[in-house]
């Protein structure tokens, strides 16, 4: 009984190096070079000799990322609120949100460069562009399958839109939230990335592009665990922040 | 992923203040002192315009702490008479009052509890019984400052169904007797003159529901407010209505009235008894006719 919880809290590092280790030796098996595929440990070793400028980098993609995925949690949360809870507003945000969400963000990149030059506000921007979807469509789901007989009791009592929202609505769409948050930061980092490979002068993005320009795919490789490994923290800060504050929408695999 | 499907339309109405006493109504009315608390006036329902009547010409008069069930085939509109009485629907025809005033908008006074105890998942047992009382006035200015006397009163109530112990456990702890109970304290709590109830046992197992007959029972005889109970159970009509309405199949149509002579208290004894019993099949060859025809 008490070995479980151990199995279940190493798994995740298991299969990591399970992968890291099958990488490793398929490279040197099939003795691929390395400006096709660099092996981990290569990656590694060569991330570490450019850990300062990976750190500048890294420090500057999380920065840009973080930035819109904020603004993507401030907008998201205030049009999924006015989507969710009108009928009339649902009708006419749906096939603009849907239209805009359909567009590949890479396209829109060389036109935000033209409005703001290159570098962060792209980069921001895009990541906003690219994360606030999930939280709007989840904020306004959240509200609006609110019970009808809940709705009811609470309008039998005399209680105002707003009473309803508060009570009732916004502690009911919160597993929601912190759901998308999850998906929406993760995306942030595809968003800002982006930016920074298109168009920037610095950043992860930036440093992947001009590492393989030099041939150098063991840096490239380093860029991409760094963002893995960003985008694998950020997740998890969230998930916490989710299982602490919505325990009750969590109550099924509760471990104690 | 987001459908419209999920989407209730009208979430969120607004509320509006009752219309004012209308005189000429009271004047008009052909009992004019009636004791009635509330009344249902030549009042007819479409779902929406063009639609086929969901409630034929409809009048009732519930007296005030009268206790009132209406019983017949599901899709008969028993719910939406509920929804008519408490305002959350407006009658397509005809006049809907309570209380001596016409209704125009959701009343402000009324409990309700449905088969379903619809209870908040991220609030203990005694914050979802005090959720009426952030919502109705005075109360809701009072509760902040009055806080431990609310809790006291919602302690109290919560004892008196047998919810003695169980007021900080989250609902997903309770069994749906329990959650039921304290659906029905919720209901209660700032004391409604006027109760709706929607197959609040439906879901419950017998023994669960017999209880809670009991218990609604005796809250009712201690503070007497006017009760209109939906449900499909002829048994739990007899027990515990005074009134008993048999409602025809869609379009509803009340067709019969039964004063029910059973005297009160009424316990799980009765149920065994000759007039009990032929209370229940009365009204089984009455819903047997609704059905049939």
């Amino acid at each position: 009984m008490k070995k479980k919880p151990n199995l279940s809290k190493a798994a995740p590092w298991l299969s990591a190096i399970g992968l890291f280790v099958l990488w490793e030796l398929i490279v040197r098996i099939f003795n691929i070079p390395p400006y096709v595929l660099p092996t981990p440990s290569e990656s590694i070793i060569v991330g570490w000799q450019f850990h300062e400028a990976i750190w500048m980098h890294a420090v500057h993609t999380l920065y840009t990322t973080l930035a819109g995925f904020a603004i993507a949690v401030v907008f998201g949360v205030i049009l999924g609120a006015l989507v969710g809870s009108s009928r009339a507003i649902y009708d006419a945000a749906n096939p603009l949100l849907v239209g805009f969400n359909s567009v590949p963000k890479v396209a829109l990149v060389p036109v935000l460069v033209m409005w703001f030059g290159i570098g962060t506000v792209p980069a921001i921007i895009t990541a906003f562009l690219i994360s606030f979807f999930p939280i709007v469509v989840n904020v306004a789901t959240g509200l609006a399958t609110l019970e009808p007989e809940l709705r009811d009791v609470l309008r039998s009592l005399g209680a105002t839109r707003t009473d309803i929202l508060v009570k009732v609505g916004f502690p009911r769409a919160m597993p929601y939230f912190f759901a998308s948050l999850k998906v929406a930061i993760t995306l942030a980092f595809v968003g800002s990335v982006i930016s920074e490979t298109v168009a920037s002068n610095v950043g992860v993005g930036y440093l992947m592009l001009s590492a393989s320009s030099k041939f150098n795919m063991p840096l490239v490789f380093a860029g991409l665990l760094v963002i893995a490994v960003m985008g694998i923290a950020m997740y998890e800060i969230f998930n916490v922040i989710e299982r602490r504050s919505t325990k009750w929408a969590n109550r099924g695999n509760q471990t104690t | 992923m987001h459908s419209g499907a999920v989407f209730r339309p009208g979430f969120l109405l607004t509320t509006s203040d009752f219309t004012k006493k209308n005189d000429q109504d009271q004047a008009g009315g052909l009992t004019a002192v009636s004791k009635s608390f509330v009344e249902l006036n030549n009042v007819r329902l479409r779902y929406s315009e063009g639609d086929d009547l969901a409630l034929e010409t409809t009048n009732m008069k519930i007296g005030k702490g009268e206790f009132i069930a209406v019983v017949g085939p599901s899709g008969c509109g028993k719910s939406s008479l509920l929804k008519l009485v408490s305002g959350l629907m407006p009658p397509s025809e005809g006049t809907v009052i309570v209380d001596n005033k016409e209704v125009a908008g959701p009343l402000k006074i009324v409990g309700m509890a449905f088969q379903n105890p619809t209870l908040l998942p991220w609030r203990t047992t005694l914050d979802n019984v005090l959720l009426p009382m952030e919502i109705v006035k005075p109360h809701r200015n009072r509760l902040r400052k009055n806080r431990a006397e609310y809790e006291e009163r919602a302690r109290k109530l919560l004892a008196s169904v047998g919810l003695e112990g169980h007021e900080d456990k989250y609902p997903w702890e309770l069994s749906g007797g329990m959650q039921q109970r304290a659906s029905l304290c919720r209901s209660l709590i700032h004391e409604p003159d006027l109760l709706m109830l929607d197959e609040p046992f439906g879901a419950l197992d017998a023994f669960t529901r017999e209880e809670l007959w009991d218990i609604l029972q005796n809250l009712w005889m201690v503070r007497p407010f006017t009760v209109i109970l939906v449900t499909h159970d002829l048994r739990e009509a007899a027990y515990l209505a005074d009134t008993i309405y048999v409602m025809s199949k869609r379009p509803g149509k009340i067709l019969v009235e039964r004063e029910n002579p059973l005297p009160r208290p009424r316990d799980q004894e009765a149920t065994f008894t000759q007039p009990f019993t032929d209370l229940v099949h009365e009204l089984r060859s009455h819903i047997r006719d609704v059905r049939e025809s």
